[in-house]
């Protein structure tokens, strides 16, 4: 069991409002990801579903239970945190040991859970070092170790792959995802890597300046951004925005066309431009334009290669049932 | 060339010549105590018994016939090692809750607390008398337990508090995750990842405790006087019995010194560690 309800839940750090009041409801045993730029409150939304963050106001429930005033250690959450936060005097056994020890839990019963984590985690070789003697990877994985010994309500998460390198990450990335399918059991994400959000999420809380833009499902988010933020936050390359006649022309204030659903021609289409860098990923060949008079620079998608050199001319032309519309305020327009 | 070829030859000889030369100064007025004490109290003040003199061990086997050396080592004994173990015993969750839950009143408590040390003892000197004779605690080891505790608390919660500046919030976070509550805090996570400091904290106390006069000399008379009490009981203003009066001071001093001795890694661990990070 792991509902989390957020009823009216703000921040204040002295007179600095950082979450003005917010509600949210996080569903048993969904995989939820917080996501947003840096500083946008991500860290304190968690912290205070933690527990390690007091509430200005609003109330947080837990299965029904309200936890406002129930301390961390009380709620039956779990913790990743992105320095992993390891007990550096302990090793990885007695690490991975020590919520069920704290539990008063019988030591052969202890010691049972650890080797089932750690033959999970892969860590079994490592269970007699110390945290310091472990790299990056091993010693995420203990953190991991220590959330999942003792199947917490909820786990939450906060930026835990931000310190490894690209290729681990996306190893974790997978990890994870697949003790979620395994357990079944609520998470909390954070994080800003949008990347991450899209492929691990069922539902995706977009954040920005502690206000909630959107919520809901990686591809709700990729097709029906609410406004402008989302749109240009999901999605990768970003989604290109522009105002101007042309948005004029589409009775909007504001349009948005993902580089995907851009056609790309060298002889006809709507928008005249040149090439300035084309990015050959070999599935894939990102194309940025110059000189369309839409944007500064426009970034088209298109699959497999294509050979164009900078300074071409190129045409370009949006498909149609593609086209993100927005008013005046940012706000989508059906 | 020329330059690198001094600077070596500065560090092979000069440095370990001038490391040499300070130490002993500053071991020069302990060793005279300890060559003094050997010496009649008569030889003790003649120039020519300076180093050459016929070593005698009276004065320290006086010093357990005339006056009980060991009520008074009792004495010091139990006032230092409790004063420092409520020093701790009080400074160490001060420290933790003003590291780990600072409020905005924090560094003005810290700051507070520091100036207590400004105000000049004597000036509370007589106040303090009255108010033990007062309580009926005069002479007794609570008031001084007491007395030395207040004095050194400022001094081990601002040491304590640098030292836990140093480990990481979220590890303390992680273990209010885990299920610890504060009381487990202090025992699973602080007290194990801060430990050289809490050592060398209360390494540092106990000196001070031991060695604490002013306040020991003037609140006791006999019951709970310790070996600061016995040096100065020694003194005398002509100066007659120089032999005696260094003869005590080395078996006060004595106990401390082997202490530091052994604990000396500990105490500059201790002591440059903020300096070091
Ligand atoms: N203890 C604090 N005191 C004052 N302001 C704080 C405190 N903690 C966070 N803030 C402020 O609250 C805002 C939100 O911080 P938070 O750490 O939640 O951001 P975040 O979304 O997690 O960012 P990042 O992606 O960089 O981790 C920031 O503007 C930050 O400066
Ligand atoms: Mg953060």
């Amino acid at each position: 069991m792991g509902q989390i309800v957020l009823d009216k839940v703000s921040k204040s750090f002295g007179d600095v409002e950082v979450i003005p009041p917010l509600d949210l409801t996080i569903e048993d045993g969904e995989f939820t990801v917080f996501v947003g730029p840096s500083g946008c409150g991500k860290s304190t939304l968690l912290r205070m579903i933690a527990g390690l963050e007091d509430l200005t106001s609003g109330a947080i429930a837990i299965d029904g239970e309200d936890v406002t005033e129930v301390p961390p250690s009380k709620r039956g959450l779990a913790m990743v945190f992105q320095s992993y936060a390891l007990y550096p005097h302990m090793t990885v056994r007695k690490n991975i040991g020590f919520p069920l020890r704290m539990e008063k839990m019988d030591q052969a019963e202890i010691d049972k859970r650890v080797e089932t984590a750690a033959t999970s985690l892969n860590l079994m070789d490592y269970l007699d070092r110390k945290p310091g003697q472990l790299s990056g990877g091993q010693r995420q994985r203990v953190a991991i170790g220590r959330a999942i010994v003792r199947d917490p309500s909820a786990f939450l998460f906060d930026e835990p792959l931000s310190n490894l390198d690209a290729a681990l990450r996306v190893g974790m990335r997978l990890e994870i995802s697949e003790m979620h399918e395994r357990m079944q059991t609520t998470m909390i994400y954070v994080t800003h890597d949008q990347v991450e959000a899209m492929t691990m999420a069922n539902k995706i809380v977009v954040l920005q300046a502690g206000v909630i833009e959107q919520v809901g499902s990686p591809l709700d988010l990729y097709h029906k951004p609410q406004n402008v933020f989302v749109a240009g936050f999901i999605g990768s390359p970003k989604m290109n925005i522009f105002t101007g006649p042309e948005a004029e022309k589409q009775g909007a204030h504001t349009i948005g066309i993902r580089p995907e659903h851009t056609d790309v021609s060298m002889t006809e289409g709507t928008w005249k431009g040149t090439v300035g860098v084309a990015e050959h990923l070999g599935s894939d060949t990102f194309i940025h334009v110059h000189n369309t008079g839409l944007a500064d620079m426009v970034t088209v998608r298109i699959s497999g290669d294509i050979s164009v050199k900078h300074g071409d001319d190129i045409y370009l032309t949006p498909q149609p049932d593609q086209i993100h519309r927005f008013d005046a305020q940012g706000l989508r327009i059906e | 060339m020329a330059i690198v070829a001094q600077s070596s030859k500065f560090s092979s000889y000069g440095r370990p010549v001038l490391a040499w030369g300070v130490g002993l100064l500053f071991f020069f007025p302990i060793f005279w105590m300890v060559l003094t004490s050997f010496k009649t109290d008569a030889d003790a003040v003649k120039p020519e018994y300076l180093f050459f003199f016929t070593p005698t061990l009276d004065n320290y086997l006086n010093m357990t016939d005339n006056y009980d050396y060991w009520r008074f080592a009792r004495n010091s004994v139990i006032t230092s090692v409790s004063a420092t173990l409520f020093t701790l015993f009080v400074s160490v969750p001060a420290a933790y809750a003003m590291a780990f839950n600072p409020t905005r009143a924090t560094k003005d408590v810290l700051m507070w607390m520091l100036s207590t040390k400004m105000l000049p003892a004597a000036a509370v000197l007589y106040p303090m008398i009255f108010l033990a004779k007062g309580i009926g605690l005069y002479d007794t080891h609570i008031l001084i337990i007491t007395v030395l505790s207040l004095i050194n608390l400022p001094i081990a919660i601002w040491m304590l508090f640098t030292y836990f500046k140093e480990i990481p919030k979220d590890i303390i976070e992680a273990g209010k995750m885990d299920g610890v509550n504060t009381w487990g805090e202090i025992k699973e996570i602080l007290v194990p990842l801060a430990w050289g400091g809490i050592a060398s904290t209360a390494l540092l106390i106990f000196i001070f405790c031991w060695n604490e006069a002013y306040w020991t000399v003037r609140l006791t008379t006999i019951d709970a006087a310790t070996l600061s009490k016995l040096i100065e009981g020694n003194r005398a203003p002509e100066g007659l019995f120089f032999g005696r009066l260094s003869a005590v001071s080395t078996a006060a001093v004595g106990p401390i010194v082997v202490l530091g001795w052994f604990c000396q890694k500990q105490l500059v661990q201790g002591l440059t560690f903020g300096a070091v990070k």
